[in-house]
């Protein structure tokens, strides 16, 4: 099935505005990153990157075309191994891929200057918005937002905390030199120098470790794994040393850390790197695992985290560091962990997600909506500490829940919901809990079991739609 | 001849080792381009083999490039001699685990290109019926215990498979590929310990290019290297240049032929260079570009022509051989876009050996 682009939102306000420009041609294979299009308002001009990969099908709004709704499909998506035959050989190679390295080199002194800016967006890397959130109750209402990337907001949050305690730092592979193999330690290193940016060698057990001990000696580590599948590694590191160190000394000894990094299904990575860790990381005492969805969640918990005296996992995603979401634009933005949110009220059924995870749930929630069916959808944030007060209410409202997760369902975070729902709510219930996973298998490496491989909106709609009994 | 046999050769334009071990016995450097005996023949299959690696690597980068192969490749060129030198010596019942930059290994170990292409592309025809892309080829039936995407991840495999083979009193020995990265996780020397300690029938090898992903790998290296931290664990290294592949083929070749004997292990340390940057979509800009045109005039396979030439072979002949491993991967290749995705169902099976059950909601 073709996938839709919609027309994106420059900022929470806008409404329209003009298609100026195709940079990409029907036909064309686009990669996610891709710019595609250009659009512009009044007040900017921005850049439409392609979020899925594929072929560029059919251009539904040309170029030149004035005062397009937001939200309006201006084009679609073919996916690859869906229909392979729709790809033209005289396409332009994908200037851009999900890897590492595609991010755009910056010169020393833009990065430093960028540093120093951190609350200055960059209108060019917007992308199609998300279906719209609800406001975050805990910003005060009036508060002006700036567009800003989950990559962005993640950089941001760690500059804000090194300028704040000089306690802090951040240590891992290519965080400093390379200015992070995800480009989000970009600029830190020429801020905050070599002795707070600590490029180590591939050691992931030694410099978790490491991490451990400079936090039991005083520091506030920041330790970015690559990604969570080489913290596989580090995990002796991370569940005998620091999540039980303090229950270990009797209270004696604290170990504020926080580990980060890109967690879940990547593009063509094959099955030892993509995998979930939601569920591995939720099921130890000691530590707090957060996994934001938004820019603003992602800025706001990341130094929440920072300041937090636990160590903490917080599992970010590669696809959506390159989303785009408005930001409240705080001097001191820092949202409380442990706590869900509803990304968007409904009273039928309570679809429940977090960090990837909300992308099916919430488009499933529009597609739902066009046939009746109102969704609310709670974004948990926070698997460890589980907000089960939010969930709960919500299932009581509307008598029926889906979970919706990537990782894998035997002993996954959706059971865990599901048990919570079935203890505190059972009898509001009209239907079993659903659980929309990953299918029971390895990552495969090819496009087409890819695809299948991982949960859909279409899985996310169908299961919704069975608990209505619909 | 016991690898202490080996003397040191100064060479004029040697590749210094910039790792001196100061216990000299047990490390050496030596050139073997003027070793007597050779036949051109013989030398021509080493060309041939890496000429295969440098064409199906390019090709598959073409491939990336036009958006063929979207995931990310790690290509090894500017360091076939090591693959191509190192595999001249194996047998196939030989067992061999690889890392992220395996083509060139899969390649010398006798794996055939049009699967691994075809793998690439995740199609069905794929040694790994497209399941496991570029950082998991592996072919059985030539003893290619697979490429592994965790660094390190393959030293203790192939300390177990050496086990293997000796418990099964084979004469077949286990070789292990990691780069220079590798040798600082702990697995490297938790396996150089067992197989020290065994005496276990493994060749190491250590395809150091000098950069452990993104980074310098002296700058994040302590010591005297690896060839002494072998040493360390009484594993007897040896250092040679990994751009010159008769240098690599011959060492090899005593090595191989000592582990046979029950000798235990040994170590090869090849130093080589990494052309191009970590994967295919790194330009790797980062690097000095002296250093980057330096290493291009030690690029193994103009080396060895030049050689060729002296000994004999036609520019002709060369280019003939460059021209019919380019052509084999082409044809690799329009074969690989050809072939078919696999059946959805192929996503749900071989999860476990009794067949996995299928999921269901």
């Amino acid at each position: 099935m073709p996938i839709q682009v919609l027309m994106p939102a420059l900022s929470p306000t806008m409404e329209k505005g003009n298609l100026a420009k195709w940079i990409k041609k029907e036909g064309d294979k686009v990669a996610p990153g891709d710019v595609i299009a250009e659009i512009e308002t009044d007040k900017a001009t921005m850049e439409v990157e392609a979020v899925d990969e594929g072929t560029l099908g059919q251009i539904l709004v040309p170029e030149g075309t004035a005062d397009v709704a937001v939200n309006t499909p201006i084009a679609t998506i073919v996916a690859e191994g869906e229909d392979a035959s729709a790809a033209k050989s005289e396409s332009k190679p994908p200037q851009k891929s999900t890897e590492p390295p595609a991010a755009k080199e910056e010169k020393p002194a833009e990065l430093a200057k960028n540093a120093k800016e951190p609350a200055q967006p960059k209108p060019a890397a917007a992308k199609p918005p998300e279906p719209a959130t609800l406001p975050d109750p805990d910003v005060p209402e009036g508060t002006e937002m700036v567009a800003m990337t989950v990559r962005e907001a993640l950089r941001d949050a760690m500059v804000e905390e090194m300028r704040r305690d000089d306690t802090v730092f951040v240590i891992g592979e290519e965080v400093a030199e390379y200015q992070g193999a995800y480009k989000v330690t970009q600029g830190l290193l020429q801020e905050f120098g070599a002795k707070r940016v600590v490029d180590t060698p591939i050691t992931e057990h030694g410099f978790a470790g490491l991490g451990v001990g400079a936090a039991m000696a005083g520091l506030r580590p920041i330790v970015e794994f690559m990604t969570f599948n080489f913290a596989m590694q580090a995990m002796d590191q991370i569940i005998n040393s620091a999540a039980k160190t303090l229950y270990m000394s009797g209270g004696q000894m604290r170990c504020p850390i926080v580990f980060r990094g890109p967690n879940g299904a990547a593009a063509r990575v094959a099955a030892q790197h993509s995998q979930d860790y939601s569920s591995w990381y939720s099921h130890v005492p000691g530590l707090k695992v957060v996994a934001p969805y938004t820019s603003a969640d992602a800025k706001g918990l990341l130094k929440a985290a920072i300041r937090d005296p636990n160590p903490i996992i917080f599992l970010e995603n590669e696809i959506l560091y390159g989303h785009t979401f408005p930001v409240p634009k705080l001097d001191d933005y820092v949202l409380p962990i442990g706590k869900a949110k509803i990304a968007r009220a409904g009273k039928d059924v309570t679809l429940v997600s977090w960090s990837m995870g909300m992308t099916y749930a919430l488009k499933a929630a529009e597609e739902l909506a066009g046939e009746g069916i109102e969704a609310e959808v709670i974004d948990l944030r926070t698997l460890r500490p589980m907000d089960t007060d939010t969930v709960l209410a919500s299932v009581k409202k509307t008598g029926r829940a889906v979970t919706v997760e990537e990782g894998w369902q035997q002993s996954g975070v959706g059971a865990e919901i599901a048990a919570r729902i079935m203890e505190g709510a059972f009898d509001y219930l009209d239907a079993p809990v659903m659980r929309v996973s990953g299918k029971d298998v390895p990552m495969p490496y090819a496009a087409n079991l890819e695809k299948l491989a991982l949960p859909s909106v279409a899985d996310v709609v169908e299961a919704a739609k069975a608990v209505c009994y619909r | 001849m016991a690898i202490t046999d080996f003397s040191p050769v100064d060479r004029a334009g040697a590749f210094e080792a910039s790792f001196p071990s100061p216990r000299k016995p047990h490390t050496h450097r030596r050139t073997s381009m003027t070793t007597s005996g050779d036949n051109l023949k013989r030398l021509l299959d080493l060309y041939r083999t890496m000429a295969r690696i440098r064409a199906f690597e390019e090709t598959a980068l073409e491939a990336h490039k036009a958006g063929d192969i979207p995931g990310p490749l790690h290509v090894s060129i500017g360091q076939e001699a090591v693959a191509a030198g190192l595999c001249a010596n194996l047998r196939p019942d030989d067992r061999l685990t690889s890392n992220h930059r395996g083509h060139g290994h899969a390649i010398g170990k006798g794996a055939e290109p049009a699967r691994m292409m075809a793998e690439l592309y995740g199609r069905a025809s794929g040694y790994c019926r497209g399941k496991g892309g570029s950082m998991h080829i592996a072919d059985f039936s030539v003893g290619m215990l697979g490429a592994n995407g965790v660094v390190a991840g393959g030293i203790p495999i192939a300390c177990g498979a050496a086990q293997g083979l000796k418990l099964l009193k084979s004469d077949a020995i286990a070789v292990c590929m990691f780069g220079d990265g590798a040798t600082n996780r702990g697995p490297f020397m938790e396996g150089m310990n067992w197989a020290a300690l065994y005496q276990l029938p493994v060749l190491f090898v250590c395809e150091d290019n000098g950069v452990a992903a993104f980074t310098a790998a002296e700058s994040v290296t302590a010591g005297q290297g690896v060839v002494a931290r072998a040493e360390s664990c009484g594993v007897p290294g040896v250092t040679v240049d990994g751009n010159d592949v008769l240098a690599i083929e011959e060492t090899a070749r005593d090595l191989v032929a000592s582990i046979r004997r029950g000798e235990g292990p040994r170590l090869l340390h090849a130093r080589t260079y990494r052309l191009l940057g970590h994967t295919s979509t790194d330009p790797a800009a980062w690097r000095r570009a002296e250093d980057v045109e330096a290493a291009r005039g030690r690029e193994p396979l103009t080396r060895f022509a030049k050689l060729l030439q002296e000994r004999g072979a036609t520019e002709d002949a060369l280019g003939a051989i460059r021209k019919q491993a380019m052509d084999e991967m082409v044809k690799a290749r329009e074969g690989a876009r050809a072939a078919p995705w696999p059946e959805t169902a192929v996503a749900f099976d071989d999860v476990q050996d009794v067949g996995a059950v299928a999921w269901a909601r």
